[in-house]
């Protein structure tokens, strides 16, 4: 029986037994996105035409026996990414008329993988929020509750995801924009190593720290959309020349002992990700998940992690210092807003920029711009830059004692729209247990592990070492084969 | 440290952005509580601890001194504002 609604290994099995059409799937998620998301407001651009004519050539090759491995799957991307021949907005005025002369890297690969690119997601403002209301298109809101934020920076392709307009959907993480909004609106949010996928055509936001990933269901599906885009891409430097593991295969592995299917793991606890400012909730669906990865197997092994209070002061340094440099770009010359008026080129590019760029943006481009400024540098962006290593050295140390280390995603669920929009420290603090990974460089997953009293989602953060993607969806998947949580779905 | 109004219509400038008088008083007022989260690094001790730019500290490849992308200026060049002769217009410069 024909399920438009199935997770991406569900699709693909429906496909490959031609119980169901691509141009059926594309058209399902198409209707569904036409009847809800005029209230999610989860994308900012729909390419109906071009995603049946994807289907179509998908169910083509399908019949000629040459389908790839995700073929005619329905999936958006965040609109930070570039897709030729699309908007590519950054959810920003300034490129609210862009349109991409060619495909990022990880569009191009998830093309050739099969996918269907049904459209482009919202998001805050060039990645910079962590709530999605500073979208030139207007707030997301969340599946769960309209009332709620559906977290950011990737709240649109979050928001998608959970209310099952598309199976699965990209997203980037700088400073936990795919994790926390993958938490907020009970969904799997995987961010990768950096350098493991490549940030060609990844309109930069902070050139150390932006990372592409993916949302979806399940962390099997997770699974099978890494397996498509990561690997090396000569026109990113950063992108790592190392093979890529066979993903589907590590979650397939069977369990020497099925009943104990994660024996052997180490999971790491930091104190500090269990401590002062977690929300009692939060923390208590986070123990409970804990205590089934050790009914799974798992053994919990303490670990330090002294520094975490210091990441968010060290990635408001040097996210916005990155930022400033390159928004630079922007200036009203080559593409993006140009001002109707000015005085000279100078007042051009003042005013375009005035113009163009919204307020938490302008902000962080101004607090970068005074961290590299003369008779700061020093103080700033050195030290931060050497507080980053304190860091990375603190999660070495700690992966010689354990193969994960767990935590909630975020400090609490999600808050409502409006709540903390006057507030950037605030709102910065939502980040505390992301930053982390981003400025390490490690992977990490977030995945649905219960919900509050009043219904709102929480999730589970896994961290891995370096390039332990198959690892941490590994265990993900585990604790998925033994809970339901990541079955929930929102009412709509 | 202390942010005045005259930093933050100092450091607009030096980021070529229009801050308007009413714009700068909410805009310190919010800059001057990023500062202060910020300025909790100062209390850590980093002497001897060499800086990290980059998470994974790889190596910039080599590859050949070889001519890599086509041309496509007009494709480019349709997202500018205003161009002319396959040049991009801006204001004059010089009189």
């Amino acid at each position: 029986m024909a399920d438009p609604l199935a997770t991406v290994a569900g699709l693909a099995a429906q496909l490959a037994a031609r119980a169901i059409s691509s141009v059926e799937a594309t058209r399902a998620a198409l209707d569904r996105i036409a009847a809800l998301d005029h209230s999610l407001n989860s994308f900012v651009t729909v390419d109906g035409d071009g995603a049946l004519a994807a289907a179509g050539a998908a169910d083509d090759a399908r019949a000629k026996g040459e389908a790839g491995p995700l073929a005619g799957i329905p999936i958006a991307h965040k609109d930070v990414l570039m897709t030729a021949g699309l908007p590519t907005t950054c959810g920003s005025r300034m490129l609210a008329n862009f349109v991409a002369p060619y495909d990022a890297h990880v569009v191009g690969r998830l093309k050739r993988a099969g996918t269907v690119l049904v459209g482009k997601t919202n998001m805050d403002e060039f990645a910079m929020g962590s709530s999605n209301e500073n979208s030139h298109f207007g707030p997301v809101r969340n599946p769960w509750n309209p009332a709620l934020v559906p977290g950011g920076s990737s709240g649109g392709s979050a928001a998608a995801v959970a209310a099952r307009l598309v199976p699965a959907a990209t997203g980037t993480d700088t400073g936990g924009s795919i994790r926390q909004p993958a938490s907020y609106t009970g969904i799997t949010g995987l961010k990768p190593t950096y350098g493991r996928c490549s940030r060609y055509g990844l309109v930069a936001f902070a050139s150390s720290l932006d990372t592409p990933g993916v949302f979806a269901r399940t962390a099997e599906d997770c699974a099978l959309l890494l397996a498509a885009m990561a690997g090396r891409d000569a026109r990113d430097s950063t992108s790592m020349d190392r093979p890529v593991d066979d993903y589907a295969g590590a979650l397939a592995k069977p369990a020497d002992d099925p009943a104990r299917p994660l024996a052997g793991l180490r999971v790491g606890l930091p104190a500090e990700f269990l401590g002062e400012g977690v929300d009692a909730e939060v923390a208590r669906a986070v123990e409970a998940a804990i205590a089934e990865l050790r009914r799974l197997g798992a053994t919990t092994v303490p670990v330090a992690l002294p520094r975490i209070g210091l990441c968010v002061p060290v990635y408001y340094v040097i996210a916005p210092a990155e930022a400033s440099s390159n928004l630079s770009r922007f200036d009203g010359v080559r593409y993006g807003h140009r001002a109707a008026e000015y005085r000279d080129l100078a007042d051009m590019y003042r005013r375009s920029r005035a113009e163009g760029f919204g307020p938490e943006v302008k902000r962080r481009i101004l607090v970068g711009t005074y961290v590299l400024s003369h008779g700061y540098y020093d103080a700033y962006y050195l030290k931060a830059q050497q507080v980053r290593r304190l860091v990375a050295d603190d999660f070495r140390a700690a992966f010689a004692q354990c193969d994960v280390i767990a935590g909630p995603t975020a400090p609490t669920a999600a808050f409502p729209i409006g709540a903390q929009a006057d507030d950037p420290v605030q709102m910065y603090l939502n980040d505390i247990f992301t930053i982390p990974a981003n400025l390490a460089g490690i992977p990490a997953v977030s995945i649905p592990c219960g919900f509050t009293g009043d219904g709102r989602p929480i999730g589970l953060q896994l961290h891995g070492p370096a390039f332990a993607e198959a690892r941490l969806l590994a265990v993900a998947h585990r604790f998925q084969q033994a809970t339901d949580w990541h079955e929930r779905a929102p009412a709509l | 440290m202390t942010l005045s109004l005259a930093d933050v219509a100092r450091i607009a400038d030096l980021a070529r952005l229009d801050v308007t008088a009413e714009e700068a008083a909410d805009v310190h007022g919010k800059l001057a509580a990023i500062f202060g989260l910020i300025d909790q690094l100062a209390a850590v001790d980093t002497t001897g601890v060499a800086p990290l730019a980059h998470p994974l500290e790889c190596f910039a490849p080599l590859r050949e001194d070889a001519v890599s992308e086509r041309d496509e200026r007009e494709l480019f060049q349709s997202a500018a504002p205003a161009v002319e002769d396959g040049l991009y217009l801006v204001p004059r410069v010089v009189e």
